[in-house]
């Protein structure tokens, strides 16, 4: 038997399991989406979708947009410190600190937060400790301010790792040279590091915004109802209906904002190589 | 003129050193607001699991107690029989991920392999869809096939979703091996299988245990596919968190999460040693 062969029979079980798994499954839900019982081509289901959940999509956008815009803040700011502070022990509690919720799963953070950010939470309690706030004047985070604020406790781990994993691999030279001619911090980050990170940046967040698209347990734990995200709808047209042809048309909508993200991520990173 | 020279980078310099001491205050400010924000709602976690009762406006619980923890680790609890379900589950996804990726990881690592890009590419496709959609689709095609509800169905689940993780890490296991060795052992006249039994599999081992680790806790952790695939039949332990903190039972959720989060922080503190960011910087380039 020739070796290439044999490869591709050591390979194809998980080929296999992926195709049947994940492949298959997507396939049916675009399909699904798009037909009507009578087996033809029909968008009533995307129009049924824009009738009963066009706030819900809205209100998806609006929350993954605002995560991954502080998301990017966050951890750009985070990084730099790390890369460029002089102070070690500040680099060294940050570097410690950030990777704490790497791998908690999103039950746990939704959990956390559940009862971290409700009227009579620790946060809460915080505030009235320091006096900012009077104990009648607080009010609850729960709701969309709640599920931006999980997200990005939870992704910052995985953005600012890439992130600083690649402002780390940067020729340290250039620093260094940028610092002899007399550039400050905040230059040599937005004149030399930054472009230069661009790309690490862009996976951090198009991938964090597939994940944000994919979470049930947090949007069903923080969200207060209506509107809600499209997953928990998804689950919710599953679940009490079995009306899997609006959820997959659902499906399809919200494949088409992460597709709309990482088109936006591809064009202007692919721009910026014919620029070079 | 000469006088100017001179205090120049003399001005400079007092300048230079007052933003330096400025930016360590903004530093140090950040390191305290990061602190909060990370140990904040673990803090509050760990304060639910020991209160017994705990309402506005008491700002910290007015009952404390364990009462909760004997209820969890009483022998009849939910608790722990969706603990061991979810151990079971956990290791049975481990032994079928591995079993298909140790041979598609080796497979993947060597030159001869065709169509190699094309192959690493398809493991990379759940991480790029948002994988809810899929899971739902499982949950109707396994009921076609009667999978629904049973614990191979929600392996099937979890093994797919560590598979991915689980093929890249033992690419990179097998990438790592001394390819001289084996072609040494080869002409000394041991057969292929010996070879990578004896030398090949030894030396890749560190990264397939790793992988193991990886499956088990994203096992163990897993909500969405359980949820769709496993409920109301099979209840792990995310699925028990979920139940018990939507009816608001906050201690016993708050105790389950705690039970979910210790191996998390174990496992990034351990791994946090072997991984530096520098060698996640190769993706997105």
């Amino acid at each position: 038997m020739r070796l290439s062969l044999k490869y591709l029979l050591l390979v194809s079980p998980a080929a296999l399991m992926i195709v049947v798994l994940f492949l298959y499954p997507l396939g049916f839900s675009l399909i699904s989406a798009f037909t009507s019982k009578t087996q033809q081509f029909t968008l009533e289901h995307f129009s049924k979708v824009l009738t009963l959940y066009s706030n819900d999509i809205l209100f998806t956008v609006l929350i993954v947009l605002i995560s991954v815009a502080l998301l990017a803040v966050i951890s750009i700011t985070l990084s730099a410190v790390i890369t460029l502070s002089p102070c070690k022990p500040v680099v060294r509690a940050l570097a410690f600190l950030y990777r704490l919720p790497l791998f908690i799963p999103f039950i746990v953070a939704a959990q956390m937060m559940r009862t971290f950010l409700a009227k009579n939470g620790l946060m809460n309690n915080m505030l009235v400790a320091t006096d900012w706030v009077t104990p009648m004047d607080t009010v609850s985070w729960l709701g969309w301010k709640g599920i931006i604020i999980t997200f990005v406790w939870k992704q910052l781990a995985f953005a600012t790792l890439l992130i600083c994993g690649a402002m780390a691999s940067l020729e340290q030279a250039q620093i260094l040279a940028a610092r002899n001619l007399g550039a400050s911090r905040p230059r040599i980050l937005f004149g030399i590091i930054l472009p230069q990170v661009m790309p690490a940046i862009g996976v951090a967040l198009v991938l964090s915004t597939v994940v944000m698209m994919s979470v049930l347990s947090v949007p069903l734990m923080i969200g207060t109802g209506s509107p809600t995200m499209l997953t928990v709808d998804m689950a919710f047209r599953v679940n009490s209906y079995g009306d899997y042809a609006v959820a997959n048309a659902l499906g399809v909508i919200s494949l088409m904002i992460c597709g709309a993200l990482s088109w936006f991520y591809l064009r202007h990173s692919l721009r910026q190589k014919g620029g070079e | 003129m000469k006088e100017l020279a001179m205090t120049l980078p003399a001005r400079l310099l007092l300048k230079g050193r007052q933003r330096l001491s400025g930016n360590l205050l903004l530093q140090t400010l950040l390191v305290i607001f990061i602190t909060f924000v990370m140990f904040g709602p673990l803090l509050n976690l760990l304060i639910w699991t020991v209160a017994e009762s705990w309402y506005f406006p008491h700002t910290l619980p007015n009952q404390w107690g364990l009462k909760y923890w004997y209820q969890v680790f009483s022998p009849y609890s939910d608790v722990s029989s969706s603990l061991l379900t979810s151990i079971f589950i956990a290791i049975l996804s481990v032994v079928v991920c591995l079993l298909i990726a140790i041979p598609a990881g080796y497979a993947l690592s060597r030159r001869g392999m065709p169509f190699r890009v094309l192959f690493m590419l398809l493991f990379l496709i759940p991480q790029a869809f948002p994988n809810l959609t899929v899971y739902m689709n499982i949950a109707r095609i396994f009921y076609q096939w009667g999978l629904n509800g049973t614990i191979a169905g929600v392996v099937l689940v979890h093994s797919v979703h560590g598979l991915m993780y689980a093929v890249w890490i033992c690419v990179a296991a097998f990438s790592s091996v001394d390819p001289l060795q084996a072609r040494a052992s080869r002409n000394l006249g041991a057969g292929p299988i010996f070879t990578f039994w004896h030398i090949i599999l030894p030396q890749a081992s560190p990264g397939i245990i790793a992988a193991g680790i990886f499956v088990f806790l994203e096992s163990l952790d897993e909500f969405t596919g359980t949820f769709f695939v496993g409920a109301p039949e099979i209840t792990t332990l995310p699925l028990l968190l979920y139940n018990a903190s939507m009816s608001g039972n906050y201690q016993i959720s708050s105790i389950t999460a705690l039970i979910l989060l210790v191996p998390s922080i174990l496992f990034m503190l351990v791994i946090n040693k072997f991984m530096r960011p520098e060698m996640l910087s190769k993706m997105g380039k």
